[in-house]
């Protein structure tokens, strides 16, 4: 039986090291392959380990896809491609290969320079690894080979985040990635077409948030900064260079702007202005208004934002601040945090998800005492918000791609336990289709029934046709004829044709049956009572009585002749194909039953 | 899952191609002549630059070979057009006392003096409104599309890629713009007249369709009509309606420009049009997909099949430079948008080394801007080079750099800040490419009276010696490098036999040599079997023979239906009656007699005897009173009624038959 398998190697009922593999009709894709934010040892990355025992993963994997930059979706690919070893190809968007690598490196960084990891992947293997990075247009069918087609849908998220669908034959998986489905300040809302796949793989992030309008919380946002900064307090925002970074960018530049405020607003390392201008670049990916107006007036183009310098930490007075990364787990984010964590007058805004084991996740579940490295205490007075400005999906937006792909089943990945099994409930109740939530390195099987597409000849078909009933759209009908496979095409032809078209004669297979029956009539009157018995019995069949006194049943011939030994016997023989074998074999049934005493 | 027509109905309802220097009187009302003159609406005087003349062209109808292909059930249509020059005739002439204010004389000559008008595709010949698609191919293509959708009653949907649609509305906005600067109250009606037209001389008696020949869009219509088009991407498979499924590719010559697969599940149309195999700015041509077609149609060549590029480039760079250098100005007529990247792109790399780096570089149109930044955002549709400049991140042109530095200057006009800055010698790009309106009228007047000046002609759209005429005589150096990317016929045979399509269509000009050339053999398409060729509003039945519809079967055959045998105690015989609508396999093969006999032998027939006739055997099974005729192709079994060993001597001859 065909089925659809799929395993999550990480993001399965956790959120991080998003690594999902998908095997659907012998083909096998690995969709993202992140690493976890709240480990630094070998729980980092997925388990390769577990895609193939001995055999080299190229072999194994048709093709890697990769959703977008976070790290939680790619920090493992260099890994995953250089060290592990795959050499096979790995779809990206373009905004996603290009911005990739600097996070990548990025990331790198911080872990050999500042964390002092061997053993760890290199510059030269980002570099490398990108080089087996196929870029894809949105809604471009990508031919991965004869069967394997893929297509990315746009998804909101970051800039170049997409889902893909993964299709072989009629058989076909959606993933999400990670997406969001209300335009914000710079991108679109992701949108997917009414595909049907036979699974929906979707994320799950605020699977029980409904989140409140998004005007609400701009403004809930804005007030707290300008509180704080009126009062004289400094405001830490850790993002992550890209995205989130961009919109409140937006949304502080323009408030700036309109209440002519003079406090500064800084942003974090040379990555930012790099950052601004690959939105610049790749403005065909954000959201229809920066779109129309990028001429008149480039929104990534900041007026009162500036380069952050590591001294300004120390300045006296208020300032805002945007800081990498973003869940205060390494970097300069978490420096300016611990400087300025003591001050009750100060404010940490955390605009985003934070993974287990990290600072922000920490303080957000309400830690007020952090144990630092070299068991330092730090103590945190400085006020700590959380504001949801992460970019995924809340439940309402994951119901409604739910319903805007039709899916025949969903799983659910990049979410938590308890609150996934909320979601699947809600989505099996409304849409009554099973949905799924494996852990890690369980395996999700799916039977699917795919159709099997075949050329009908034009012949067949309207000999089909002749009989009656035109070919009805999703009606099943039985028809004969002979399935013609060659070079992997199907033909469905009749079977004179394929007799024909394969140089073989027909072979005729015909029965002769004599029945014996008592009767002393001669042979042309017998006939005749045979002629009236079946004419009157078999209603709706063609019956006919010939001038040479034989009598025909559709194509089944019937003659009477006279016992060669018996004068009181006479015999009946009906001959019949083989093509006629039901309808004979009932005639020749009926007929030694005898002939009724008088003839109707 | 109709079975449809057999053929496929293919209409163009433009010109296919135009080729220049006709000669032949059918074709001559196609193309200019190239030693036309044309009327223009001289105006006597200085001219000032704050307070700019602008010449009147006559008529300037637009170029739009268009197909309509007709599947069972869509239409797509095929949609271009572009501008193209119009016609002229000679002063010496009988009067056109009816007409005489519509006629004005230079050097010489007599022209229409009228607002610009428009040739639309042909409209007549099918109703729009019945058209279910219409597939751009190039920005180029789309400039009578607001014609189309907004006034023919065309409701279908229109799809381009988004580089097409962004730069096609700046060309139409451009367009717009120059023509609405100097309004004109009166179209020249009276000439049209068939009584007058017919009277008039070659090739302005031959133009078609005047009567159709429209005045210029507004933008609101302009909007309008782009907000009909659906966005698509390169290699993005569209369904339309189930019946046929539509794909852009890459065709290489400019931003986003495509050509089409429109396929069924067993026939395969590609649409060629415009096509560059030549590398600039944009993606490369996408010929692989255009392979296993049964039809591919071929339109838009090259208009100047003898000149090279490549060559041309160089030389429009080594002029500029050389007037430049003298203290003359040079003029480059073009469009806002396409090979002025090109162009950009060489100076950038030129102006150092030529020392030219301390002239000024003007760009001028109502768009420039609009067109320098977009060409910045469209890197996915870039050639690779380019694409991976964006991942440093730096913009994929050069002429970013130019602006930065100052050494390009663009303005929307010459009114404004641009009269400031003004500075002589200097290189001025600007349009119309016609040189009928634009700002490029204005330069003509200000710098044709002077030999030190040079204009250089890079659009192939017009005659070069056309679009002069009305400013002779003329004491500025003219240059005619015209710069054509698209497929030449040598890289159309080369195309034609990587692709190998079953069949080519295209155009009739490009099926014989052009007619200044006739001894040219080389300069027409050359294939086998040779191409159908199509003339306007002709209707062409595509070689197409349809034998195969696609169905979908199940693994398995569903469960016969239950007889409903319960409930009645007593069933009527006829009940019982097999269906002769049945399957009925056909059996194929022979059967080995001395094997048959063995095997009957091992399932326990004994008494056999074999008989030979003529055309085979009889096998006779004495003590059951049963023969068996075996011949090569056919078996018959004749027996008592006795219907268990019937069928067991059925099955045993299936077993050496093959069913179908």
């Amino acid at each position: 039986m065909p089925e659809i398998r799929v395993t999550p190697l990480g993001a399965g009922q956790d959120v991080g090291r998003s690594c999902i593999l998908v095997s659907i009709a012998g083909k096998n894709v690995m969709l993202d392959c992140g690493m976890h934010m709240g480990f630094n040892d070998d729980r980092r990355f997925p388990d390769f380990s577990y895609i193939t025992q001995n055999g080299r993963l190229t072999d194994f994997l048709d093709c890697v896809i990769i959703s977008h930059f976070h790290l939680d979706h790619c920090g493992a690919l260099p890994y995953f491609s250089e060290m592990v070893g795959y050499d096979g190809p790995i779809y990206m968007t373009h905004p996603t290969q290009a911005i990739c690598p600097i996070l990548l490196e990025d990331y790198r960084k911080i872990a050999v320079d500042k964390k002092g990891e061997a053993n760890f992947f290199t510059s030269q293997m980002i570099k490398d690894c990108m080089k087996k990075v196929v870029a894809v247009h949105l809604h471009q069918t990508v031919q991965v080979d004869d069967e394997l087609e893929i297509k990315a849908y746009y998804a909101g998220h970051v800039l170049g985040a997409a889902m893909f669908q993964i299709k072989v034959g009629s058989e076909s998986v959606v993933y999400t990635g990670d997406y969001n489905m209300t335009p914000d300040r710079h991108l679109g809302a992701a949108w997917v077409d009414k595909c049907r796949p036979s699974l929906l793989i979707s994320e799950s992030t605020y699977a029980t948030t409904i989140r409140d309008s998004k005007r609400c919380r701009e403004r809930d946002f804005l007030k707290k900064v300008h509180e704080t900064v009126e009062r004289g307090g400094k405001v830490l925002i850790p993002v992550f260079a890209l995205g989130r970074a961009q919109e409140l960018c937006i949304l502080l530049e323009t408030f700036w702007e309109r209440m002519n405020l003079k406090v500064p607003i800084y942003f974090s390392t040379g990555l930012t202005e790099k950052a601004n201008h690959y939105y610049k670049l790749f403005i065909t990916w954000t959201n229809q208004k920066i779109r129309k107006t990028f001429v008149q007036r480039n929104m990534f183009e900041f007026k009162h934002i500036k380069a952050f310098d590591r001294a300004f930490a120390d300045n006296p007075g208020p300032m805002v601040v945007f800081a990498t990364p973003g869940m205060l787990h390494a970097g300069q984010s978490l420096q300016i945090f611990r400087k300025w964590a003591g001050n009750e007058k100060n404010m940490v805004i955390m605009p985003g998800y934070c993974v287990q084991g990290t600072v922000g996740h920490k303080i957000l579940s309400g830690q007020r005492k952090l144990e630092m490295e070299g068991r330092q205490v730090l103590e945190v007075k400085m006020q700590v918000e959380y504001m949801s400005f992460s970019a995924h999906a809340d439940a309402k937006g994951i119901m409604q791609l739910v319903g805007q792909a039709e899916p025949d089943s969903v799983l659910l990945v990049h979410g938590e336990a308890k609150k996934m099994e909320f979601l699947r409930q809600k989505i099996e109740q409304e849409f009554r289709v099973s949905c799924y939530m494996p852990a890690n390195g369980e395996t999700v099987t799916l039977p699917t029934s795919p159709s099997i597409p075949v050329g009908i000849s034009l012949g067949l078909l309207k000999r089909e046709m002749a009989q009656g009933l035109l070919p009805e759209a999703k009606k099943l009908r039985l028809l004969h004829g002979t399935l013609i496979m060659k070079d992997s095409s199907f033909r469905l032809v009749s079977s004179e044709q394929a007799l024909k078209e394969l140089g073989l004669a027909e072979h005729q297979l015909r029965f002769t049956c004599r029945v014996h029956l008592q009767d002393t009539r001669k042979e042309q009157e017998m006939a005749l009572r045979v002629y009236s018995h079946l004419k009157s019995t078999l209603q709706g069949h063609c019956v006919q009585h010939l001038p040479d006194g034989s009598v025909t049943v559709e194509s089944i011939l019937i003659q009477a002749a006279a016992h060669s030994e018996d004068p009181g016997t006479k015999v009946l023989l009906v001959s019949w194909t083989y093509q006629d074998e039901e309808l004979g074999s009932f005639l020749t049934a009926l007929l030694k039953k005898g002939l009724p005493q008088t003839p109707s | 899952m109709v079975p449809g027509k057999t053929t496929l109905p293919m209409m163009p309802l433009g010109r296919g191609a135009r080729r220049k220097n006709s000669q032949l009187p059918r074709r001559s009302r196609r193309q200019p002549a190239e030693t036309g003159r044309r009327f223009l609406d001289l105006r006597s005087g200085e001219v000032d630059i704050k307070h700019p003349k602008v010449r009147h062209e006559t008529v300037l109808p637009v170029r739009a070979p268009n197909l309509t292909m007709q599947y069972p059930q869509v239409q797509i249509n095929h949609h271009y057009a572009r501008l193209w020059t119009g016609h002229d005739f000679y002063p010496q002439f009988p009067s056109f006392a009816t007409c005489s204010k519509e006629l004005k004389e230079c050097s010489g000559h007599v022209f229409v003096d009228s607002v610009p008008e428009f040739c639309l595709p042909e409209t007549e010949l099918i109703d729009l409104s019945t058209v279910d698609v219409i597939l751009i191919s190039n920005y180029h293509c789309m400039m009578a599309l607001p014609y189309i959708t907004e006034h023919t009653g065309f409701t279908g949907t229109v799809y381009a890629t988004e580089p097409t649609v962004q730069i096609g509305r700046l060309l139409m906005e451009e367009l717009v713009n120059f023509i609405e600067r100097v309004p004109k109250a009166q179209s020249a009606s009276l000439w049209k007249n068939k009584d007058i037209q017919r009277l008039l001389p070659s090739p302005l008696k031959d133009a078609v369709e005047v009567s159709t020949w429209r005045r210029c869009y507004t933008m609101q219509e302009v909007n309008s009509a782009l907000s009909k088009i659906q966005l698509v991407g390169y290699s993005q498979k569209i369904e339309l309606f189930g019946a046929v499924q539509v794909t852009p590719l890459s065709s290489g010559y400019a931003l986003g420009s495509s050509n089409w697969i429109i396929q069924s599940h067993y026939e395969k149309v590609s649409y060629v049009s415009g096509s560059s195999l030549l590398t600039t700015h944009p993606q490369p041509m996408d010929q692989t997909s255009l392979k296993n077609s049964d039809v591919l149609v071929l339109t838009g060549l090259t208009q100047i099949p003898t000149a090279n590029p490549d060559g041309m480039v160089g030389e429009f760079c080594s002029n500029l430079a050389l007037t430049v250098r003298n203290g003359g100005n040079v003029l480059v007529p073009c469009y806002p948008s396409g090979v002025i990247y090109d162009l950009l792109e060489c100076l950038y790399q030129y102006i150092d080394s030529a020392g030219l780096s301390s002239i000024p570089f003007y760009f001028i149109s109502p768009v420039a801007n609009s067109s320098l930044e977009f060409s910045q955002i469209f890197a996915e549709w870039l050639c690779h080079n380019k694409q991976s400049k964006v991942y440093l991140p730096e913009p994929p042109f050069p002429h970013a750099e130019l602006i930065q530095t100052n050494k390009l200057k663009h303005y929307p006009s010459i009114h404004g800040d641009f009269s400031n800055d003004f500075r002589q010698p200097c290189v001025v790009f600007t349009g119309h490419p016609s040189l009928r309106f634009g700002d490029v009228v204005h330069f003509m007047e200000l710098w044709g009276k002077s030999s030190l000046n040079t204009v250089i002609f890079t659009e192939p759209d017009f005659s070069y010696l056309e679009a002069l005429a009305p400013y002779q005589p003329l004491a500025m150096k003219c240059i005619y490098c015209p710069i054509d990317t698209r497929l030449n016929f040598i890289q159309v045979s080369k195309l034609l036999k990587e692709v190998q399509p079953l069949h080519v269509v295209c155009p009739e000009q490009y099926t014989q040599p052009p007619p200044a050339q006739s001894h040219r053999m080389d300069l027409m398409i050359d294939c086998q079997p040779p191409p159908m060729s199509y003339r306007r509003a002709e209707v062409l039945a595509l070689p197409f023979k349809r034998r195969y519809e696609k169905i979908e079967i199940m693994p398995e055959p569903p469960p016969r239906p239950a007889q409903p045998t319960s409930g009645k105690k007593r069933k009527r015989v006829s009940d019982d009656v097999p269906d002769c609508q049945v399957l009925k396999p056909l059996l194929s093969g022979s059967i080995p007699v001395e094997q048959f006999v063995q095997t009957l032998e091992k399932h326990g027939f004994s008494d056999i005897k074999v008989e030979d006739t003529a055309k085979g055997h009889i096998v006779l099974l004495q003590e059951a009173e049963t023969l068996i005729q075996i011949e090569e192709d056919s078996t018959h079994i004749i027996c008592d009624n006795d219907e268990m060993l019937r069928v067991r001597l059925r099955d045993l001859v299936l077993k050496f038959l093959q069913k179908f």
